[in-house]
């Protein structure tokens, strides 16, 4: 088997399942992240309306301005199946005009994201070590902001190497496998910014009226039938 | 295992799904549209005063449709083979799982 495997161009090689092996491999990873992030998630749940001292999520998060990051970020993705689109029609000047623009948009979300945790240290004195709250949602959205960061990296080389001849048409599954990744990035981020900050920001200190939003989570959580 | 038994991925650039099943530019246009739009229900939503239970339930639907529209129409799982879903399906249940397994453990469930 792997000899026939050899003995073939690596972008047609055959495979059991006449599937691309990249492509598979990229779809386990993305099955494995959803672990990854699954934890932090579950983590910042748990910890959600247990630091003991302050600020609170409803004392920092700021839902206006992260609406915006959120749309940043979608739109990111809209630029990013028009890259697709474009390597795939063979069209390199617009594969590098999307290209750049999914990247800039990242960037973008990224610059909100250092701005709003700037103002949580300078402003509120949040950081990771100063309460449960602090903790878990500081490494939750630090580590989506790294996968951002790494999939700006990606965007940029991949525009690098199409600019150098290395990247063209029959190369598309490249741009179709970092751009599975980046909308990756995009579904951690709706469910981050429902959980985090929609139904954080009315999260208050323990025995504040509005911290009944977690007796009401829980009694939703336990309607599934299955718990 | 026998090598006929091995298959020839279609070439990307000529793939079927390269060829019409994804949706055209104006169909990526409107799912934009449609995901800023849910974006903004949001963002309305947050500043409405009415249940609580209803207010996160309206969120989650509204956050499940997005994800499922991008995994659907962006990242192509719709159109794919049932392969890559399940993959991504599986994880995302497991995740889903440890996060249940760990409210219990941690007693928020009913509390």
């Amino acid at each position: 088997m792997a000899q026939v495997a050899t003995t073939h161009h690596p972008e047609e090689h055959p495979t059991n399942t006449g599937l691309d092996n990249r492509k598979l491999a990229m779809w386990a990873f993305l099955g494995s992240e959803c672990l990854f992030f699954g934890t932090f998630i579950s983590t910042y749940l748990v910890y959600r309306n247990q630091s003991i001292v302050g600020p609170y999520p409803a004392d920092v998060i700021d839902v206006p301005v992260t609406t915006v990051s959120t749309f940043v970020l979608l739109m990111s993705s809209f630029m990013m199946v028009m890259t697709l689109y474009s390597i795939r029609k063979g069209d390199n000047r617009g594969f590098r005009v999307w290209v750049l623009g999914t990247a800039l948009l990242g960037s973008v979300f990224l610059g909100f994201q250092v701005f709003e945790f700037r103002e949580f240290y300078i402003h509120y004195g949040l950081s990771p070590t100063t309460n449960l709250f602090g903790t878990s949602f500081f490494i939750l959205t630090g580590f989506h902001g790294a996968h951002v960061t790494g999939g700006v990296i990606w965007l940029v080389s991949l525009f690098g190497q199409n600019l150098n001849g290395s990247l063209t048409q029959k190369d598309s599954l490249r741009v179709e496998i970092a751009g599975l990744y980046w909308h990756f990035v995009d579904i951690v981020w709706i469910i981050i910014f429902t959980l985090v900050y929609l139904l954080g920001a009315n999260d208050a200190p323990p025995g504040a009226e509005a911290s009944d939003g977690h007796a009401m989570f829980s009694q939703l959580v336990s309607q599934v039938p299955f718990v | 295992m026998q090598d006929d038994a091995l298959k020839t991925p279609d070439s990307p650039a000529h793939s079927p799904e390269a060829e019409g099943h994804h949706p055209t530019v104006r169909g990526y246009i409107i799912i934009a549209i449609i995901l800023g739009i849910i974006t903004l229900i949001e963002f309305g939503v947050f500043y409405l005063e009415f249940n609580r239970l209803l207010f996160i339930l309206v969120f989650i639907v509204l956050s499940g449709v997005k994800f499922a529209i991008v995994i659907m129409y962006y990242m192509h799982l719709k159109f794919d083979d049932i392969l890559f879903s399940r993959l991504f399906l599986g994880g995302l249940a497991l995740a889903a799982a440890a996060l249940f397994a760990l409210l219990a453990l941690f007693q928020l469930l009913g509390a």
